[in-house]
C-alpha cells in the first residue's frame, strides 16, 4: 500500500513539475469548446440542447492525448522494468498509474467543465449532473485508457492506434455521461439511472481494467 | 542462500542463444558473465530478474523469501538508469528508496548518494547530471533498498576510475554481507570472490 501511495505521489510531482500533459489536456479542450460555437452560430437554444454531448465528447478526446504518455516515460527511462521488480504487483503499478493520470487530467478537466458549459448555454439545472457525472465517469476513462497505453507501448507513434482500439470501450461512458446531463435538463428524475450505470462502468473498469493493462505490460516488458 | 538456474534456454527473434545453461551462486559469491556482444548476457540477466520468460528452465532462490519471486528479491540495473529528469537527485533516490524498501529508513538516501560521490548534488535536478553521474545515481539505488541479489547489466559505462572503485566497493560490503551479485561486464570489475561464467562459446554457427 506504502509503495502504492509513493508511486502515485511520483506521478503527480512530475506532471506537477513538467506541467505539460495537464496543460495540453486543458488547452484542448478549451480550444475545441470555444471554436465549436463560432462554427455553429449564435443559436442558444440549439446550442444548450448540444452542450451535453459537445462538452462529453471534447472531454475525451482531451483525455485520449495525455493516455498514450501513461507508461511511455517509463519505458523509455528504464524505471518500468525496475517498478517491475519492486513489492508492487503489475496490476496494482497499472491501477496506480492510472489513478495519477485521472488525478492529473481527468479531475482538472471536470473541474474546467462548468466553466466551459457557460459559452455553451448550458441550462443552469444540469450542472451538478455534469460535473457528477464526468466526476465518476472520467475514472473508466482513465482506467480503461490504461489498457489502450499498454498495449501501444511500443508502437511508435501509438497515439491514433490507441484511440481505434480505445473508441469502442469509451462509448459506453459517454452515452451515459451524456445521457445523464441531458435527462437532468428535461427532468431531475431520470438522471439517477443513467448516472448510476455511469457508476458501475467506472466500478467495474476500476477493478478489471488494471488486470488487462498488467497482461499487456508485462508483454511489453519481453 | 543461494542462487539456482536450472536448465535455461532462451530464444529470442527466432536465434537461440543459450541452451541448457545451469548454474549456482552462492552467497557471498559474485558470478560475472562475459561473452561478445549478442551472446545472451542482459537476456540472461533479465531471466534471472523475472522480466523475461525462459523458453525453458527455472531459476530459484535457495535461502530466500519464499513469499516474493526472485525477482523482487533482486535488485536490477540495466542499461538505463530509471531517473525522472525532472526531479532532482535526492527526490529520485528517495522515491526509489520509499518504494522499493518497505521499511523506508531516511538515512538511506544519504548514505547510498555519499557512497557514490552524489552527496553534494542533492538538490540537482538529475537533467543536468553528466552521464556519469546519471549512471552513479542508477547504481545507488542497489543501497537504497536491501536486496541479497545484485543483478548488474554492464555496470561500468561511462564510469571513470573513482566512480568503479566505489561500485567495487559497495559491491564488496554486499558480498561480505552474504549476498550475491550477478554481473554481465567487457571489463573487469574488481569484485572479490569472483567466478566467470563465459556465454557464447556455444552460440552462432557461422
Amino acid at each position: 500500500m506504502n509503495a502504492f501511495v509513493e508511486l502515485v505521489r511520483r506521478d503527480l510531482l512530475l506532471a506537477w513539475k513538467e506541467g505539460g500533459s495537464i496543460g495540453v489536456a486543458l488547452g484542448f479542450y478549451l480550444i475545441v469548446v470555444t471554436l465549436l460555437p463560432l462554427g455553429i452560430g449564435p443559436d442558444l437554444n440549439l446550442l444548450s440542447r448540444i452542450a451535453p454531448g459537445i462538452l462529453w465528447v471534447a472531454l475525451l478526446l482531451s483525455a485520449l492525448l495525455s493516455l498514450g504518455r501513461m507508461f511511455e516515460s517509463d519505458l523509455e527511462d528504464g524505471s518500468l522494468e525496475v517498478l517491475a521488480t519492486g513489492p508492487l504487483p503489475l496490476p496494482a503499478i497499472a491501477a496506480a498509474k492510472s489513478l495519477a493520470n485521472w488525478l492529473t487530467t481527468g479531475v482538472p478537466l471536470t473541474v474546467l467543465s462548468p466553466l466551459l458549459a457557460l459559452l455553451l448555454n448550458l441550462e443552469i439545472e444540469a450542472y451538478p449532473a455534469l460535473v457528477l457525472g464526468m466526476l465518476v465517469g472520467t475514472p473508466a476513462v482513465s482506467f480503461i485508457g490504461g489498457i489502450g497505453a499498454a498495449l501501444t507501448l511500443r508502437a511508435r507513434r501509438g497515439g491514433l492506434l490507441l484511440a481505434l482500439l480505445m473508441l469502442p470501450l469509451f462509448v459506453p461512458t459517454l452515452i451515459f455521461g451524456i445521457e445523464a446531463t441531458r435527462s437532468a435538463m428535461l427532468d431531475s428524475a431520470a438522471f439517477l439511472p443513467s448516472f448510476l450505470i455511469l457508476c458501475a462502468i467506472s466500478l467495474a473498469a476500476l477493478v478489471l481494467a488494471p488486470l488487462a493493462a498488467a497482461a499487456a505490460l508485462r508483454f511489453q516488458l519481453q | 542462500m543461494r542462487l539456482i538456474a536450472e536448465a535455461l534456454t532462451s530464444t529470442r527473434g527466432g536465434r537461440s542463444l543459450f541452451s541448457d545453461l545451469s548454474f549456482s551462486v552462492e552467497g557471498g559469491e559474485a558470478l560475472v558473465l562475459m561473452g561478445p556482444n549478442g551472446a545472451g548476457k542482459t537476456t540472461l540477466i533479465r531471466i534471472v530478474a523475472g522480466l523475461l520468460a525462459p523458453s525453458a528452465g527455472a531459476v530459484r532462490l535457495d535461502g530466500g523469501d519464499a513469499e516474493r519471486s526472485v525477482g523482487e528479491q533482486c535488485h536490477y540495473v540495466g542499461h538505463l538508469n530509471a531517473l525522472k529528469a525532472g526531479l532532482t537527485v535526492e527526490e529520485n533516490a528517495g522515491f526509489w528508496c520509499r518504494f522499493l524498501d518497505q521499511g523506508g529508513a531516511a538515512d538511506r538516501v544519504e548514505a547510498a548518494l555519499l557512497a557514490f560521490g552524489l552527496a553534494e548534488l542533492g538538490d540537482i535536478p538529475a537533467a543536468y547530471l553528466s552521464a556519469g553521474q546519471k549512471r552513479r545515481l542508477g547504481l545507488a539505488r542497489l543501497l537504497l533498498a536491501e536486496r541479497p541479489v545484485w543483478l548488474l547489466d554492464e555496470p561500468t559505462v561511462s564510469l571513470d576510475q573513482a566512480a568503479q572503485e566505489m561500485l567495487a566497493a559497495a559491491a564488496g560490503a554486499h558480498l561480505a554481507a552474504g549476498g550475491l551479485v550477478v554481473a554481465a561486464t567487457h571489463v573487469p570489475l574488481g569484485f572479490a570472490r569472483a567466478r566467470e561464467l563465459h556465454l557464447g562459446s556455444r552460440a552462432v554457427t557461422a
